[in-house]
C-alpha cells in the first residue's frame, strides 16, 4: 500500500496531461495559431503558456560555486513540491518544482540568504511550502510536545529506575 | 457460483466469530462448562472458512470472472497470471479480505497449538481475537463486499495499468499486512492476560513468537518499500517522511519496543504493565496505519470528507478497540501484581531506557504525521518534513543508540559498569576516533557525523556480547540479537554515509562527451528510441568508469506510457561494494545536449543490507525461541510420563 501513494505521485507529473501531449505533437502549427489567437484575445492562458516553455535554465543545472550549490540543495530539500504528493522540489520532475528550483538557485547565486528565500516562498505560497515548520500560533504544539515528551521520558526513567533500585 | 460460495463462507466465518466471542466471554464465568469446549473449534473452523473465501477470490481472479465487480475493476484477461493473482489483494476489498483471512488463520493456529497458557486466559484471548475479527467482518460484508456481482457480466476488465504490474508492488502490501495481523494477535494476548490478570513469563513466551514474526515482516516491508521508492522515483531519495511511510514505521517502532519488553517479561518477570501497554499501542498503530492509508485522508482531509463511509468505519473500529483496550488497561493495570525488581545498571534498566526512547520517537512521528491533518481540518495547511523529523527524532534516537551499545553487555537484575569498563572504553574510543576523523575530513552536518561515529561504535559493540564465549554454544536467539543490532548499525552507517558523502551532478551533455561525479566518469555514448508493449522511450547508453577502470554500460530510459498517458524515468544503478552510481536521463535541450542526472552515493546499499540483517536477526531469534519452547514442552511431557510411571 505504500506503493499506492508513490504511484499517485507519479500520476501527478503534469506532462502526462493528455491535452498537453497532443499540444506538444502539434507544436509548430499550434504555436502559430495560438500566438495569433493570443494576440487577438489579448488574454493568453497563463498556465498552458507557462507549460509549453522549456524548463527554466537553473531547474536542471547546478550552480558553479559548490558552496552555493550545496546551500541551494539543502534549501530545496526542505521545500515542498506543491503539485506532488509528499516530495520536495529537489525530488520532482513536475514543471512547477523545476521553476522553484530555478528561483532558489538564481536567488542563492545572487547572494540571498536561504532563510530569506524560504520566507519569500512562504509569503507567496503559504506555510505549506516549507517542510521546516517554524514556531508560530498554529505550530507551537509541534515543539511543545517533544519538550513534554523529554520531561515525561526523563521522569519515567528516573522514577522507574529509582523505585526498583 | 464460486463468488457465492466465497461470500457464504465469509458469512459463516463471521457467524462463527460471534459464537467464538459469546462462548468465550460466557465461559470465562463458568470455566469447566460446555461452552468453553466450543471456543477452540470455532476459532479453527473460522480460520478455515476465511481461508476458503480467500481461495475463492483468488480463483475468480485466476479465471478472470468478469461477472464479479472487483475482477472487472481490477483485472484484465491479458494480464500475466502472477499479476492476476496479485490483483486479488491489490485493491481495497481484496486487501481487507486478505487481512481478515490472515487474522482468522492466526486465530485458528493459536487455538490449535497454544497449550501453555491457563485455559481461562486462552478463552479471553480467543474471545478478544473474535471481537477484533468481527469488526473487520462487518466492515467487509457491509461496506466492501469483494464478491459483489455485476448486473451484466463485462466483456473485458479495466485493470491493465502497466505501472501497477510490478512484482514489488504485488508483494509489498501483504508483507506489511502480515506484520499488522501479527500485532493483532499480540493485542489479543494482551487483552486476554488483562482480563485474567495472568501477566507472567508464560504469557510472555506465548506472545513473543507473534511479536517477533510481525516485527520481521514489518522490517522487511519497510526495507523493501524504501528501496522501491529509491529506484523508482528517479531522484535518489530513500526516505521522505511521507505519511504512508510513517504509517508503516509507527507500528514497527511500537513492535520494536514491545519485542524488547516482552523479552524482559519472559526472562525476568518484570515490566508487566509496560508489556501490556505496548501490546495495545502496537496494534493501535497498525489500525491507525490502515486507517490513514485506506481512508484516503492522506490525499486530503477534504477528499476524506467527500466519501467518508469507509474511513469512518475504520475510525469507528479504531476507537472501539483501542478505547476499549485502554479502558480495560486503566481498570486493570493497577491490579496486575508488580513484577520483579532490578537495579539501574542491569539489562532490564537498559531495556527500560530503550522502551521509553522508542515510545518517545513513536510520539514524535505520530505527532508529525497527524498534526498537518489536524490543522488542515481547520483550513490551516502546514508541512512537517525532514527538517522537523530528523533533528527532533535524533534527540531521542542518539541516547537510545548509545544505551544500545551498553545494554546487551549488562547482566540481568543488577550489574556494575565497572565490570564492563574495558568494553565501554573500547567502544567510546572508537566512536571518538571516527568522530575526530570525519570532522577533520570535511564539513558535514552534525547528524550524519554523529550517525557515522555511532554506527561504527555500535557495529563493534554489537559483537561484544559474544566475547569470551564459546561461539558454538551461544544460543541461536543471542545470535539473533547480535545480528539484528549489527544490522541496525549497518543501516545507520548507510544512511549517514549517503547523507554526508553523496555527490550530485546535473549536466547537459552532447553525445560522445562525459560528465564526472565523484570517482565516476560517465560517457554518453548514444541516445536511441526504444518501444515496449505500451510505451515508447528514449534510452541513453552510458559508459560509466569507476576511477578509470572498465566501463559499465547503463541504459536509463525516459518512458512515455500512452494508456494511461504518463511519463516515468527508469533510473539505472551501478552497484559496487562501496556504493552506487545512480543515473537518470532527462530531456534534450534545444541545443541538442541531453540532461544527465548522476549521483554517487557511497555505501547507500548498506541501508537495505542493514534492514535485511535486522530481519535476519529477528528470524534467528524466532527460530531460537521456538526451538527452546519445543524443548521445554518435550522435557515437560517426559517429566509427566515419568511421574505417571512412578505413580503406577
Amino acid at each position: 500500500m505504500n506503493g499506492q501513494a508513490y504511484t499517485t505521485s507519479r500520476h501527478s507529473r503534469e506532462s502526462g496531461n493528455p491535452v498537453w501531449r497532443i499540444a506538444r505533437s502539434l507544436w509548430i502549427p499550434a504555436f502559430a495559431g495560438m500566438t495569433m489567437l493570443a494576440i487577438m484575445i489579448l488574454v493568453p492562458e497563463p498556465l498552458s503558456a507557462q507549460q509549453s516553455l522549456p524548463p527554466a535554465p537553473l531547474a536542471y543545472e547546478q550552480l558553479e560555486d559548490p558552496a552555493q550549490e550545496q546551500a541551494a540543495q539543502e534549501l530545496m530539500e526542505t521545500l515542498r513540491c506543491l503539485k506532488c504528493q509528499s516530495q520536495s522540489i529537489a525530488d520532482s520532475d513536475a514543471p512547477m518544482a523545476g521553476d522553484m528550483r530555478h528561483q532558489v538557485r538564481s536567488r542563492i547565486a545572487a547572494g540571498e540568504d536561504p532563510e530569506a528565500i524560504r520566507a519569500w516562498l512562504v509569503e507567496r505560497y503559504g506555510d505549506y511550502v516549507s517542510y521546516a515548520p517554524s514556531v508560530s500560533e498554529t505550530t507551537w504544539p509541534l515543539f511543545a510536545v517533544p519538550l513534554l515528551l523529554m520531561l515525561v521520558a526523563g521522569a519515567l526513567i528516573w522514577r522507574r529506575l529509582r523505585k526498583s533500585a | 457460483m464460486i463468488a457465492e460460495l466465497g461470500l457464504t463462507a465469509l458469512w459463516l466465518a463471521a457467524a462463527l466469530s460471534v459464537l467464538q466471542l459469546v462462548a468465550g466471554a460466557l465461559a470465562l464465568r463458568d470455566e469447566g462448562g460446555e461452552l468453553a469446549k466450543l471456543v477452540r473449534p470455532a476459532a479453527i473452523l473460522q480460520g478455515l472458512l476465511a481461508g476458503f473465501a480467500f481461495l475463492m477470490l483468488l480463483y475468480l481472479f485466476a479465471v478472470t470472472d468478469l461477472s464479479v465487480k472487483l475482477v472487472e475493476t481490477n483485472s484484465h484477461s491479458a494480464k500475466p497470471m502472477v499479476f492476476k493473482l496479485a490483483g486479488a489483494w491489490g485493491n481495497h476489498e481484496g486487501s481487507m479480505l486478505l487481512w481478515i483471512t490472515v487474522m482468522a488463520l492466526a486465530g485458528g493456529l493459536i487455538a490449535l497449538a497454544e497449550r501453555r497458557l491457563p485455559e481461562k486466559t486462552m478463552l479471553a484471548t480467543l474471545a478478544a481475537q473474535a471481537f477484533v475479527g468481527l469488526g473487520f467482518y462487518a466492515f467487509l460484508l457491509l461496506s466492501s463486499n469483494p464478491f459483489e456481482r455485476l448486473p451484466m457480466p463485462a466483456l473485458e476488465g479495466r485493470g491493465l495499468n502497466p505501472l501497477l504490474q510490478d512484482i514489488g508492488l504485488a508483494f509489498h502490501p501483504p508483507t506489511l499486512y502480515f506484520g499488522y495481523v501479527g500485532l493483532s494477535v499480540a493485542f489479543s494476548f494482551a487483552v486476554g492476560a488483562l482480563v485474567t490478570r495472568q501477566v507472567n513469563p508464560v504469557f510472555a513466551r506465548a506472545m513473543r513468537p507473534w511479536v517477533l514474526g510481525a516485527w520481521i515482516f514489518l522490517t522487511l516491508g519497510i526495507t523493501a518499500g524504501s528501496y522501491w521508492a529509491y529506484y523508482e522515483l528517479g531522484w535518489g531519495g530513500w526516505w521522505f517522511w511521507d505519511p504512508v511511510e510513517n504509517a508503516s514505521l509507527m507500528p514497527w517502532l511500537a513492535a520494536t519496543a514491545l519485542l524488547h519488553s516482552v523479552g524482559v517479561l519472559a526472562a525476568r518477570d518484570a515490566l508487566r504493565t509496560w508489556t501490556i501497554m505496548l501490546g495495545v499501542v502496537a496494534f493501535s498503530m497498525s489500525m491507525l496505519g490502515t486507517f490513514l492509508v485506506r481512508s484516503g485522508i492522506l490525499t486530503s482531509v477534504h477528499a476524506f470528507a467527500v466519501d467518508p463511509e469507509r474511513g469512518t468505519f475504520i475510525l469507528f473500529l479504531l476507537v472501539l478497540y483501542i478505547g476499549g483496550a485502554l479502558l480495560l488497561f486503566g481498570l486493570r493495570a493497577a491490579t496486575v501484581a508488580e513484577g520483579e525488581r532490578f537495579r539501574v545498571t542491569s539489562r532490564e534498566g537498559a531495556l527500560v531506557i530503550n522502551n521509553v526512547m522508542l515510545s518517545a520517537i513513536l510520539g514524535i512521528v505520530l505527532l508529525g504525521t497527524l498534526y498537518p491533518l489536524l490543522t488542515e481540518a481547520f483550513d490551516v495547511r502546514v508541512s512537517v518534513g525532514p527538517p522537523y523529523f530528523n533533528p527532533v527524532g535524533a534527540i531521542f534516537t542518539i541516547p537510545m543508540l548509545l544505551v544500545m551499545c551498553v545494554g546487551p553487555l549488562l547482566r540481568w537484575r543488577g550489574d556494575s559498569l565497572g565490570r564492563i569498563k574495558n568494553s565501554l572504553a573500547i567502544v567510546a574510543a572508537i566512536m571518538l576516533a571516527v568522530l575526530a576523523l570525519v570532522v577533520v575530513l570535511g564539513s558535514y552536518g552534525i547528524l550524519p557525523v554523529l550517525g557515522l561515529s555511532i554506527a561504527i561504535g555500535l557495529a563493534i559493540a554489537s559483537f561484544l556480547p559474544l566475547r569470551g564465549r564459546n561461539l558454538l554454544r551461544v544460543p541461536i536467539a543471542t545470535w539473533g540479537m547480535v545480528v539484528a543490532h549489527f544490522g541496525l548499525a549497518v543501516a545507520l552507517f548507510g544512511m549517514a554515509s549517503e547523507t554526508a558523502f553523496s555527490e550530485e551532478k546535473l549536466a547537459a551533455v552532447p553525445v560522445g562527451e562525459s560528465a564526472q561525479v565523484g570517482p565516476w566518469t560517465v560517457t554518453l555514448e548514444n541516445v536511441e528510441p526504444v518501444a515496449g508493449p505500451n510505451w515508447t522511450a528514449i534510452q541513453g547508453r552510458f559508459a560509466a568508469r569507476y576511477d578509470g577502470g572498465d566501463a559499465v554500460i547503463l541504459t536509463p530510459q525516459a518512458r512515455n506510457f500512452w494508456a494511461p498517458p504518463q511519463e516515468t524515468t527508469e533510473s539505472t544503478l551501478a552497484t559496487r561494494w562501496n556504493g552506487q552510481l545512480y543515473a537518470v536521463i532527462g530531456n534534450q535541450a534545444p541545443d541538442g545536449r541531453w540532461q544527465l542526472r548522476l549521483w554517487w552515493k557511497p555505501f547507500v546499499t548498506f541501508i537495505w543490507y542493514g534492514g535485511i540483517l535486522v530481519a535476519l536477526g529477528g528470524l534467528l531469534a524466532l527460530i531460537g525461541r521456538l526451538k527452546s519452547d519445543l524443548k521445554r514442552r518435550y522435557v515437560k511431557s517426559r517429566l509427566a510420563d515419568r511421574a505417571a510411571e512412578v505413580a503406577a
